[in-house]
């Protein structure tokens, strides 16, 4: 008991005298919660766990700080498993409680968890309206293409003939693609990252982090037991390359194992072309701009893996700043308290028409 | 405001009454509510006490002169305390026929008609489904009729402003409030005060042009031989305070309001557009200047959702809706529940099932709300009895809701929230204290923060918000472990947090005050209810208390779950007990299988408040 007060007070002196700015010295344990973590063997959520409970002391906020907000599904145990305040929610709910959280207290940092049935199916609506507010948080989407927890059935990513145990005989839906609908719903920042690419993955969570406002990543996410290997086209060291076009703002769109391919706007069509053969040059290719406003160029990136034969982009499709939704609040509130008067109860309660008895 | 009597003094005989109840209704766009609310206000000026009801059609213009866009204002005064809007009306103002045959049932016998005959012509008569002019057969002999041309009228006051005839139409209803502020002998200070600062604003051209149709109104009835007497209510006997007039929803505004200064929690509230709940959104968004934060969210979810956020995060996270918003809400309410987090839920109840009839009031939602939640769900449930109690009742659940970290369901209704009455208004020093109590890095034992570690009196978890060095720690919606917190799937630690979260709500029972037993202390019958069942009930049993009857008594009970301690005692020394609900019986099931009496049951589904005499009648039946 005395201990944990002594480290209590600790923590509290530590916060209360640390040089604005500088960074407290946490380490990746110190992210680490005393849970067992209940993900089946090999789940791709263990890396996402791990990556971001490296990139976390890097980040530079005090663990308090820090909220993690899920809703339900295998990705939502997350933030059990994270030694951060942590809310596990209801289905699909998770983007409308961080709303909350982050409107009561803006000086938090937010983390939304979720799957592709969670925020794309049940909780569709609080998705795409959690996109356009714009508040300073970061939503983490595991994509697996499937429900886990449930054991099974195709989810709103899964593509469309997909046989489970819910569509014996295919599934009829056309699958959503999750950062067009974040880019039409307005996010201010969008990406896409993988479970198997460790460094990757550590970078864009931090650079989801630094933009003010919020981000957006569909993290592409293995789930071994129901839907094994649906990504490894894009994951994998023999066919990553020749599938995936890894997004780098201000460089041209090349890719392929030996660097020979590139993506090219014929028309309204993005297409691939071969660099080598003198037909097209590196010159020829489109030219990534993350921070366009425009979101013409995102969505021709991000259509790119709805079209056969294309490579999967990976990285930032978008990253631009708008004022976020917590700032114009309290820029609201404080034009109010200007303009009428910081509010008094007494006078309130005895404002418009009174008449006194005596 | 300083009342100069700026009216007419009349030279006709004036008749001294008690009270009276008068119906303004026209079509949706006649400006009955306008004229109600000027009307209301001066009548609270001049020390009436008074009690108002406005009935909106669902459609927001239905088709002129059809019966669905019939809009009405209930308005009843007197020179003693009142509870109701009136049951029978002394006086009706029908603008047309569709009016007219909406309404005419609810003037009483003689009582007095006043109609806008130029809207009698065969079209609107077609509308209102009358074959023949009522002004010209026999529909309408039991009352005093007095047909006025106010159409024809008030385009003459008004030929010679700058205004076409349809614009000259729109000030046909301040011409109708001049009359009827010369009936009841007020005085139009505050109707002009109104016209030139309110209207002005708005519609400065309407403000000359209205005070003439004011005017001509009032000496048009002084003038005519068609108006002999007018009457006076004389000033009713308050007791010594600062009084408003206000609203239901409007008090629940105010109430919210205190409640997060006094408890120094920042106020968010989280909603979405329904009828009759949407004016506590409005009225709280106006008050940015004292940190209230409002946000109209995609849906009813996210709404009770951004409320469970923000009271994670440390402010008081409030709720508002109806019925059918209720019902989606239910998920998000129980992991509230589970979570133990304040929370507060106002359900403005209006007449169901699903979309059912919006605009018209009823009780129906007790049991959803007792009961709509999968799994043993226990939620403090409070009610309001009267449109000013909105305001004392809604603090009471902010102030459970904070020490006992629990969802607390306030229970309104629309016949609450959109009713009007005079409110004493409450001097801070008089609100009770509400204690957030935050945890925070020294306030536990042991080696790590336990979060569903509870207190001894009341059983409450620590409220630790995000930002709190140390007191990280992980909730939701998956069963907790005792103290730590922790998702356990143990079988006796889950039906231990059952009976503890039952007994944390049933422990608020100690705060609740004795009951007051208006009337009889014991004897042969007791009436017994909640919600916006008080004025009628209160007021038949104080008129059977003056016609002598002495075994007679009225408990009306503000706290729904749990219920009051003394409740079953009480219920004890009667030998009948009769609860009146605008339901089929959802309290009486409640009562019957907590205290195994045989109550007995007086109930209205019509989407109408009681009538006093309905009330009466029971009474007299079971006497």
């Amino acid at each position: 008991m005395k201990k944990k007060r002594l480290q209590n007070r600790t923590a509290r002196e530590a916060r209360e005298s640390r040089i604005p700015g500088a960074a407290p010295t946490l380490a990746r344990k110190d992210f680490e919660s005393d849970q067992d973590v209940r993900w089946c063997p090999g789940c791709g959520d263990y890396s996402i766990l791990a990556q971001t409970q490296r990139i976390m002391p890097e980040l530079g906020i005090p663990r308090e700080d820090i909220v993690f907000i899920s809703g339900i599904g295998c990705s939502s145990r997350f933030p059990y498993y994270m030694n951060t305040y942590g809310f596990h929610t209801i289905h699909g709910r998770a983007p409308t409680i961080a709303t909350g959280v982050k409107i009561a207290n803006p000086e938090l940092s937010v983390w939304v968890v979720t799957g592709d049935g969670d925020a794309l199916s049940i909780g569709g609506n609080h998705f795409i309206h959690l996109m356009r507010r714009n508040f300073d948080l970061n939503v983490l989407l595991f994509n697996n293409r499937i429900y886990g927890l449930t054991k099974g059935q195709y989810s709103p990513t899964s593509e469309q003939g997909k046989m489970t145990k819910s569509t014996p005989l295919g599934s009829l839906d056309t699958p959503f693609n999750p950062i067009s609908l974040a880019l039409a719903s307005g996010a201010t920042f969008v990406a896409r990252s993988l479970d198997r690419d460790p460094d990757h993955l550590r970078t864009v969570i931090k650079q989801a982090f630094e933009h003010k406002g919020t981000a957006f990543i569909e993290i592409y996410q293995n789930c071994n037991v129901f839907n094994d290997k649906t990504f490894f086209a894009y994951t994998e060291k023999e066919t990553k390359a020749e599938n995936t076009v890894f997004l780098e703002h201000g460089e041209p769109l090349v890719f392929g194992s030996e660097r020979d391919k590139g993506i090219r706007l014929n028309g309204f069509h993005p297409e691939v072309v071969d660099i080598t053969n003198g037909e097209y040059t590196i010159k020829d290719l489109i030219v990534h701009d993350r921070y366009a406003e425009d979101t013409t160029g995102a969505n021709f990136l991000a259509q790119m893996s709805d079209t056969p034969d294309m490579p999967h982009p990976i990285g930032i499709f978008r990253s631009v700043t708008h004022p976020c939704y917590e700032n114009l609040m309290t820029d609201q509130i404080a034009f109010a308290k200007e303009r009428m008067g910081e509010g008094e109860l007494e006078a309130l309660l005895n404002a418009g028409e009174t008449w006194t008895v005596t | 405001m300083k009342i100069q009597e700026e009216s007419i003094v009349t030279r006709k005989p004036v008749e001294q009454i008690e009270a009276a109840t008068i119906l303004f209704a026209g079509d949706s766009g006649d400006g009955s509510q306008t004229i109600g609310a000027q009307m209301t206000e001066t009548t609270a000026l001049v020390g009436n006490d008074v009690a108002t009801l406005p009935d909106y059609p669902a459609e927001i213009r239905a088709p002129a002169g059809s019966l669905a866009g019939v809009s009405g204002f209930q308005l009843h005064f007197s020179s003693e305390q009142i509870h109701t809007p009136g049951d029978l009306c002394d006086v009706l103002v029908a603008m047309n026929p569709a009016a007219l045959k909406v309404h005419l049932q609810k003037l009483r016998p003689n009582g007095i008609l006043i109609v806008n005959s130029d809207n009698f012509a065969r079209r609107n008569l077609r509308l209102a489904g009358y074959e023949q002019n009522p002004l010209e057969d026999d529909t309408l002999t039991k009352y005093q009729v007095f047909p006025v041309e106010l159409t024809r009228l008030t385009r003459q006051t008004l030929e010679d402003t700058a205004l076409t005839n349809r614009q000259i139409d729109l000030c046909r209803n301040f011409f109708a409030l001049g009359m009827i502020l010369w009936l009841y002998n007020r005085p139009m200070d505050y109707a002009l005060d109104w016209i030139k600062k309110t209207l002005g604003r708005k519609r400065p051209e309407f403000v000359v042009p209205n005070i003439l149709a004011l005017r001509a109104g009032n000496t048009y009835c002084e003038a005519t031989e068609q108006f002999a007497t007018s009457y006076n209510v004389k000033p009713a006997e308050f007791s010594p305070g600062t009084y408003r007039n206000i609203e239901g929803n409007m008090a629940t505004v105010l109430g919210l309001v205190a409640a997060s200064r006094q408890a120094g929690l920042p106020l968010v509230y989280g909603s979405y557009p329904i009828t009759p709940a949407s004016d506590i959104l409005h009225g709280l968004a106006q008050y940015r200047n004292f940190g209230v934060v409002t946000m109209q969210m995609e849906d009813e979810i996210a709404a009770v959702g951004v409320a469970i956020g923000a009271s994670f995060g440390g402010a008081l996270g409030v709720t508002g809706s109806s019925g059918p918003g209720l019902a989606l809400k239910s998920e998000a309410i129980n992991l509230a529940m589970i979570a133990e987090l304040p929370l507060v839920i106002c359900n403005i109840q209006r007449a169901g099932p699903s979309t059912g009839m919006p605009t018209k009031t009823e009780q129906s939602d007790l049991l959803q709300m007792l009961y709509g939640r999968n799994g043993e769900s226990p939620i403090p449930i409070v009610a309001p009895m009267r449109p000013y109690d909105c305001f004392d009742t809604v603090y009471e659940a902010c102030r459970i809701a904070v020490k006992y970290r629990t969802p607390v369901i306030f229970l309104s209704d629309l016949y609450i929230a959109m009713g009007a009455e005079p409110w004493k208004i409450p001097k801070l020093s008089e609100l009770p204290t509400i204690e957030p109590n935050f945890a925070n890095g020294f306030s536990h034992n042991g080696d790590a923060f336990e979060p569903y570690l509870r207190e001894v009196e009341t059983l409450a978890r620590p409220w630790a918000k995000p930002g709190t060095p140390g007191l990280e720690h992980r909730i939701g919606g998956l069963e907790k472990s005792d103290v730590t917190g922790n998702v356990s799937y143990d079988a006796e630690n889950h039906e231990k947090m059952v009976h503890l979260r039952a007994e944390k709500v049933a422990r608020v029972r100690q705060d609740i005050p004795p009951l007051e037993v208006f009337g009889a202390e014991e004897g042969e019958l007791l009436l017994l209810g909640w919600g916006s069942t008080y004025g009628p009930i209160r007021t038949a049993v104080e008129n059977c208390i003056a016609d002598g009857v002495s075994n007679v008594a009225h408990v009306h009970i503000r706290h729904l779950n749990p219920f009051p301690s003394d409740l079953g005692e009480i219920l004890t020394r009667f030998k009948k007990v009769l609860i009146p609900e605008l339901n089929t019986g959802q309290l009486r099931q409640l009562i019957r299988s907590t205290y195994l009496i045989d109550a007995l049951g007086l109930n209205k589904v019509q989407g109408q408040p009681f009538h006093v005499f309905e009330v009466e009648a029971k009474i007299n039946e079971l006497l």
